[in-house]
């Protein structure tokens, strides 16, 4: 069985500008609407108490919601997580309240006073898991999530200029920060929540997409050295069509495996998941059909392979040809 | 040219026994198991304590299954956990006799079925994480700040005894933020207090300000003594933790160091969280008092008559003691508690330092009462015991005390830890806080380990369809990848993690990569019209400087993940760095030498079965 069945290799190049055009407004929309609506952060980020408890039944959240108002809270967020049966409960950070509690013994009880509010006018709940993140902690988990992204972008960078070329290092970052962009565009438009597991699934996707252009420049640079008289959109096609399926099935498998999690995993994976799915599907997108035009207009040439570059004009490729 | 010479064979055969090995434990799954551990300093429990529990449940009519001596206890495997709690019973009655003061911390605890060579071997299952198998997570900010501001105010303190004693007059001492001014009229007597200063108090550093007779020394804490002092105060913090945990009755706490302020605790399987809060901020309090003496008042006392003002404490051999209600000193004039030695007789003995008020006080009530014994006394949950009652031989001044006398090496060190660590050294807060149910840790596995096994068979059928034997080869290097990553994190002790497993179907969902890109390259060398064997070679040759290209550019972002990362982060990092290293291995050089046992001694092959290769139509007719 053969999937691909190519006899010639496909215009990519043809279309560049169609697909960068495309790329620049789903960019846009992205950059929008994380300007706009701004990231869902979840409690590891903003500091804050969330409650996830159990009921034997189907959880009446208004009960709840009641509960929670007679025990004094006002700025809280209730919704079933999972089940029916299953409630969370997002308290954010209240400086004020936070240190007259901690003024008792300096520690912070909100998981037990939701507890005891719901024993009160919720009853039957059982407490499945509380995370309490301080202020503090939240802001430097915030600055290391910034500080992993740039370790990572600027990390992957030096090595593509490193192991080839400037040109493709610079494409390679472009496409794959669109990816990134294009994520948390998601995130920001659906409001869904975007946690610490979450920005690892982004990282992760980073470094993994980023293979694709590196599968890509790759062959483009062995067709550069061993075949003569191509220009370079056509090198370029030559080499996307010859690794397309190897793409394809490769981000098949991993799809699948995110697939299973995003069924199998439960709500703790499912965020987690999506982000990877969203990443996969522009991943191959992005680092074949953004990457490529990009190195192509950033002028790759056959010069800057097989001889020493003498010409550094990058204005100048083999045959002046850029559409 | 398929060909692998002897020792590579043996090289993959020998890593995938030793990953096979390391990975059996995890199937064994885990038996109930009762944990003894000590709840005092001054109590060991080691191979001396084995007769006694061995006793007292063959006498419970309990059978073990197994036991064993570890540096933080006895541990008692059992068949069920039924008898565990037996087991738990007679042996929580037999060892602590007053439940109310209990020596022994009885806890019940799992430990790992696989059979006694296994184990031998060092080869244990991964460590579960608290997400996997329930529990308490805290972090705890300790506040360095306030300690170092009281610690100044002590200095300060210091500073007026030290310069009164000296005969330097002052005009004042007041601590103004993070320094400490001293004011004076002339500069002669502030040149002598400096003299006194660098000689007597080498811990603070010191620069002179203001002028005419307006002249005042600004002192503050050398940058060592704070970091020492920062030190100090975390180091006291853990211990105290450590004591009080102990109570808990939790198997294998985690107690540790974070970063330069915080403490990490996990408590593995406790769910009751307010109890374990309000261990944790609670104030052990210490207290100096005179114990009276007056003959027959003891006595008096054990039948039940008090006299008044006086108290009744057990000492901790449990030998009644009776103490005056009033409170000579109390544990925050303790600065440090360190044991060593008396300097002339060379006995054991525990150095105590008091600051100057602390000093001062000791002073008067040591002149006043030579020959009276007095009480240290530890206070915790309105409980009092008496740690020491040492006979004061002579008036003590200067702060700095010596108690004496019947003591070995151990109990001196012991009773230094117990003095030390009745209180924090600094206040502390929590500021991350993770609890997770019983329930939802074993649902956690669960679900991880659906995921990864739908998603391995999945791909597993995609890959034998598409490449026939090639994806047979390629599915057992992934086969042999995921069992040289659960092995390595066996053998490492690794957490796991939710996030880490993850992790682990993630790698493996992008392990296969190497392998799609060998198979869709030798498919493409035979597209060519090369041999069989030629295409094999080729491919995986011109296949390799991909694979580690991509493999190099993951494992970048997963080191940046390792670094910058936190709690469930830093889990996934490490199993997807581990995993793109185990992928490597296992795709090139495993399904490598699988391809050679299979093709390589052909001589004239012909075909080889990695699915249809499909030729463009003008080039099939050649």
């Amino acid at each position: 069985m053969e999937l691909f069945r190519i006899k010639k290799d496909i215009p990519f190049m043809r279309h560049a500008l169609v697909f960068n055009i495309i790329s620049l407004v789903t960019f846009v929309l992205a950059v929008f609407f994380l300007a706009t609506r701004g990231l869902n952060l979840s409690v590891e980020f903003t500091g804050g108490t969330l409650v996830e408890v159990n009921y034997e039944q189907p959880a009446d959240l208004e009960k709840v919601r009641s509960a929670l108002g007679n025990a004094g809270y006002t700025d809280f967020a209730v919704q079933n997580f999972g089940s029916a049966r299953d409630v969370l409960i997002r308290i954010p950070l209240k400086l004020d309240t936070q240190e007259d509690e901690g003024a008792e013994k300096g520690i912070a009880r909100q998981g037990e006073q939701v507890m005891a509010a719901l024993d009160k006018d919720a009853a039957g709940a059982s407490l499945r898991r509380v995370e309490f993140v301080g202020p503090q902690v939240g802001k430097e988990l915030a600055e290391n999530g910034a500080l992993a992204l740039l370790v990572v972008i600027v990390g992957i960078m030096v090595y593509l200029a490193f192991r080839f070329e400037w040109r493709f290092s610079v494409s390679a970052i472009i496409a794959n920060l669109h990816d990134v962009i294009i994520i948390l565009g998601f995130f920001a438009f659906f409001r869904w929540e975007f946690s610490l597991s979450v920005l690892a699934a982004v990282l992760a996707v980073l470094g993994y997409s980023v293979n694709e252009s590196v599968v890509v420049f790759d062959r483009v640079r062995e067709t550069f050295k061993k075949v003569r008289g191509m220009s370079t959109p056509q090198v370029l096609d030559h080499a996307i069509t010859s690794t397309i399926s190897r793409t394809v099935i490769t981000h098949g498998s991993t799809q699948v495996m995110v697939l299973s999690m995003l069924i199998f995993g439960g709500e703790t994976l499912y965020y987690f998941s999506l982000a990877l799915t969203i990443g996969i599907c522009f991943g191959i997108y992005s680092s074949v059909l953004v990457a490529s035009p990009l190195v192509m207009w950033l002028g790759v040439s056959r010069e800057q392979f097989v001889k020493p570059p003498k010409a550094k004009d990058p204005n100048v490729s083999e045959d002046g040809a850029c559409v | 040219m398929n060909r692998y010479p002897l020792w590579k064979y043996i090289t993959v055969a020998v890593a995938l026994l030793i990953g096979f090995i390391y990975t059996l434990p995890n199937f064994f799954g885990e038996a109930p198991a009762v944990q003894v551990s000590s709840n005092r300093a001054t109590l060991k429990v080691d191979v001396g304590t084995l007769p006694r529990v061995e006793q007292v449940l063959s006498q419970a009519l309990v059978s073990m299954d197994g036991v064993f001596v570890e540096p933080n206890g006895i541990k008692v495997r059992l068949k069920d956990s039924e008898t565990q709690l037996k087991a738990k019973d007679a042996l929580e009655q037999a060892l602590n006799p007053d439940p109310r003061n209990p020596d022994y911390v009885v806890a019940l605890n799992l430990l790992t079925a696989s059979p006694k060579w296994l184990t031998d071997m060092g080869a244990l299952p991964m460590y579960l994480g608290l997400d996997l198998r329930g529990g308490v997570h805290f972090l705890l900010q300790v506040d360095m700040p306030g300690a170092v501001l009281k610690r100044l105010d002590s200095v300060g303190a210091d500073l007026r005894t030290l310069l009164r004693d000296a005969n330097v007059r002052h005009g004042g001492i007041n601590r103004d933020g993070d320094r400490i001014l001293i004011n004076f009229r002339d500069a002669e007597t502030l040149d002598k207090a400096r003299a006194v200063l660098a000689k007597e108090m080498t811990d603070l550093q010191v620069v002179e300000q203001g002028a005419g007779s307006n002249l005042r020394l600004a002192a503050t804490l050398r940058p060592e003594a704070l970091v020492k002092l920062r030190e100090y105060a975390l180091k006291q913090n853990i211990n105290t933790l450590h004591n009080r945990i102990n109570e808990l009755g939790v198997s294998e706490p985690v107690i540790a160091q974070q970063g330069a302020d915080r403490i990490v605790v996990q408590l593995p399987g406790v769910q009751d969280t307010a109890k374990a809060k309000d261990i944790l901020g609670r104030t052990a309090t210490l207290e100096i008092r005179m114990v009276d003496d007056t003959p027959g008042a003891l006595e008096g006392a054990l039948a039940g008559q008090v006299p008044f003002g006086a108290e009744l404490y057990n000492d901790r051999d449990g030998r009644p003691l009776l103490v005056k209600k009033q409170v000579v000193l109390t544990g925050e004039r303790l600065t440090d508690a360190q044991p060593g030695f008396d300097g002339q007789t060379h006995e054991p003995a525990v150095h105590l330092t008091l600051d100057s008020a602390g000093a001062r006080i000791f002073r008067d009530v040591t002149r006043e009462s030579v020959g009276k014994r007095m009480a240290i006394l530890l206070i915790e949950k309105g409980r009092g015991e008496v740690v020491t009652a040492p006979v004061i031989r002579a008036e003590i001044g200067g702060g700095r005390v010596q108690i004496s006398g019947r003591m070995t090496t151990q109990e001196a060190s012991d009773t230094a830890l117990l003095l030390r660590a009745g209180s924090l050294a600094a206040p502390m807060e929590i500021v991350e806080e993770r609890t997770v149910g019983p329930s939802l840790g074993a649902e956690n596995i669960k679900k991880g380990f659906d995921s990864t096994l739908w998603g391995f068979v999945a791909i597993a059928v995609f890959m034998v369809i598409y490449y026939q034997i090639f994806g047979v080869i390629s599915t057992l290097a992934l086969a042999a990848n995921l069992l040289f990553l659960v092995a390595l994190l066996s053998m490492l002790q690794a957490t796991l993690t939710l996030p880490g497993i993850a992790a682990i179907a993630l790698t493996l969902g992008m392990a296969i990569d190497a392998n799609v890109l060998i198979n869709e390259r030798i498919r493409e060398e035979l597209r060519n019209g090369m041999p069989p064997q030629a295409a094999i070679s080729a491919g995986y040759d011109r296949a390799f400087d991909t694979i580690l290209d991509s493999n190099i550019t993951t494992l970048i972002a997963g080191l940046a993940l390792l670094i910058f990362g936190s709690g469930p982060v830093r889990g996934f990092a490490m199993v997807h760095c581990l995993g793109i290293l185990t992928s490597i291995f296992s795709a090139v050089v495993v399904s490598r030498s699988l391809v050679n046992l299979v093709y390589g001694r052909q001589k004239k092959l012909t075909q080889v079965s990695i699915g249809q290769v499909w030729k463009p139509e003008n080039e099939q007719g050649k």
